[in-house]
């Protein structure tokens, strides 16, 4: 075998490995989904970290991309005398993707690596083995909190991203380039309809499942002490990049069909 | 087999490319403390997660509590290990919960005691392992030697029928290992722990402790018995390994 062949047989290796064990793991996520009354604060003290703790970064990326979309559109609408369209043009950007995929990577990739970071940490310090020594279901305590807390907030991150959002577009519009404010909102709302909205928040849900996977199944076989903590982590959040991105053409795709 | 609570048939085990145990076979009787003793790397630890099904043999049979785990899944497990305490060599504290928290975890997990029975029970269990006002100290706060007597602690909080404890005395200074030997013989004194499994290169703290030692050379467990029969054994490669020779 030469070292080529052998350098991409081993690659392939890992790749099957990795999204197989990712595969089990949604499995095992799924399998312990309900969860018993008193796991419930868990949810909401993920619920908290996740969401309440990532609105100023999800609310000002979201600000600044519909300002930026605002001045790209109206710039280039006017060369056709249609920049009445600003509205709507910014609006559908950003319910239909960039709301919920720039909320999934900046927050995903914030929730994530916190998750990685963790359950890394307690892997290395044989706390993971100590939850099962004793005779608790790790999945359950650890991943499954997680996961239902990532489908609440995400949704909701995505709903206060896209308002922000239409609010930043609209500061530009009506401050910048002159358009009628009730020109910019009365066009979105006729020509934005509500399937628009939900394609978003749609891709939400899986965004935050996504997130949660990647960030739990990169701390839990994470290997090389702390040094491979600080790598495991970085990876995170490229993957998470990644796989929202690619997630977001299959999903769209998807929804397209329906 | 009949009174033995972990019975080993045959057992394999690798990591990777290193076989660490060959066709292992060990019985833990009833009420007994056995202390497997044998050179770093030799496969102590294995032998503990293996009981407590913290990992799988590649090959073999073994039973645990009268059950057969190898076929058992990680779900199915988890009743299993109710039954059993783990004390790990790092102590394994949840790092962001106080020392009461540490110890009243198991209760919390799997009774419905009122707070005040757990309150109760956890005083109580710290009491026995002589530690004294320190509830609400993180594991940072403490000593090693402190850090495993609250691992104990959490270990014997639920009462388990079998108590398996990793290298109980590594990195500790002898007075600190002598009072976890202390600790340990009171424990079963008092009937607190009925039967153990002590994983351990320390050999006047297995003699302390150990109604047998097993020896564990290249895979297979080379001599079992109470010991002073051990320790004076003629066979070449147990003298070997307590000479210090095979590590």
């Amino acid at each position: 075998m030469s070292p080529l062949w052998g350098a991409v047989a081993g690659r392939s290796r890992r790749v099957a490995a990795y999204y197989g064990g990712l595969g089990l793991l949604a499995w095992d996520v799924g399998r312990n989904a309900w969860l018993p009354r008193r796991y419930v604060p868990l949810v909401i003290a993920e619920f908290d970290g996740m969401g309440v703790r990532s609105l100023v970064v999800a609310n000002t990326a979201a600000m600044f991309t519909g300002m930026v979309f605002a001045l790209q559109a109206s710039v280039y609408l006017s060369r056709f005398g249609a920049d009445m369209y600003v509205g709507p043009l910014v609006a559908l950007s950003i319910v239909r993707e960039l709301g919920p995929v720039l909320t999934a990577i900046l927050v995903g990739g914030k929730v994530a690596s916190g998750i990685t970071a963790e359950f890394g940490s307690m892997m290395v310090t044989e706390q993971i083995d100590a939850l099962r020594a004793i005779g608790v279901n790790y999945v359950k305590r650890l991943i499954v909190p997680r996961m239902w807390a990532a489908l609440l907030v995400f949704p909701l991150l995505t709903v206060l991203a896209d308002l922000i959002g239409l609010v930043g577009g609209m500061l530009v519009a009506v401050y910048e380039r002159q358009i009628d404010v009730y020109l910019y909102w009365n066009t979105i709302f006729y020509w934005v309809v509500i399937r628009d909205l939900l394609m978003g928040i749609g891709k939400s849900f899986f965004f935050g499942v996504i997130v949660t996977l990647i960030g739990a199944y990169n701390g839990l076989t994470m290997t090389g002490g702390t040094e491979g903590l600080g790598r495991a982590t970085t990876a995170t959040v490229v993957e998470v990049s990644v796989a929202v991105i690619i997630a977001d053409f299959f999903l769209t795709k998807l929804f397209i069909l329906f | 087999m009949a009174d033995a609570v972990a019975v080993f048939e045959e057992v394999w085990k690798s990591f990777d490319a290193q076989m660490v145990l060959r066709g292992l076979g060990l019985e833990v009787p009833r009420g007994m403390t056995v202390s497997v003793m044998g050179g770093s790397g030799a496969g102590k630890t294995v032998i503990l997660r293996l009981t407590a099904g913290l990992i799988k043999p590649d090959r073999g049979r073994l039973w645990v509590l009268g059950v057969e785990t190898g076929p058992l899944r990680e779900e199915a497990m988890l009743p299993l290990r109710r039954r059993m305490g783990f004390v790990f060599q790092g102590a394994a504290l949840f790092d962001s919960l106080t020392v009461y928290e540490n110890v009243a975890y198991p209760l919390r997990e799997h009774t419905r005691l009122p707070e005040s029975e757990v309150a109760a029970r956890v005083h109580r269990m710290l009491d026995l392992v002589g530690l004294y006002a320190v509830d609400g100290k993180l594991p940072a706060e403490l000593s090693g030697g402190m850090k495993k007597r609250v691992g104990i602690a959490r270990a014997l909080v639920l009462e388990p029928e079998l108590v398996l404890y990793d290298e109980p005395t590594a990195g500790l200074d002898p007075t600190n290992a002598r009072l976890i030997a202390e600790l340990i013989e009171g424990l079963k004194a008092r009937k607190v722990s009925e039967t153990s499994m002590i994983a351990t290169h320390d050999r006047d703290f297995a003699r302390a402790v150990s109604d047998l030692v097993a020896i564990l050379i290249e895979g297979r467990i080379a001599q079992v018995g109470p010991p002073e029969v051990v320790f004076h054994s003629s066979r070449s490669d147990v003298q070997a390994f307590l000479g210090g020779e095979q590590r």
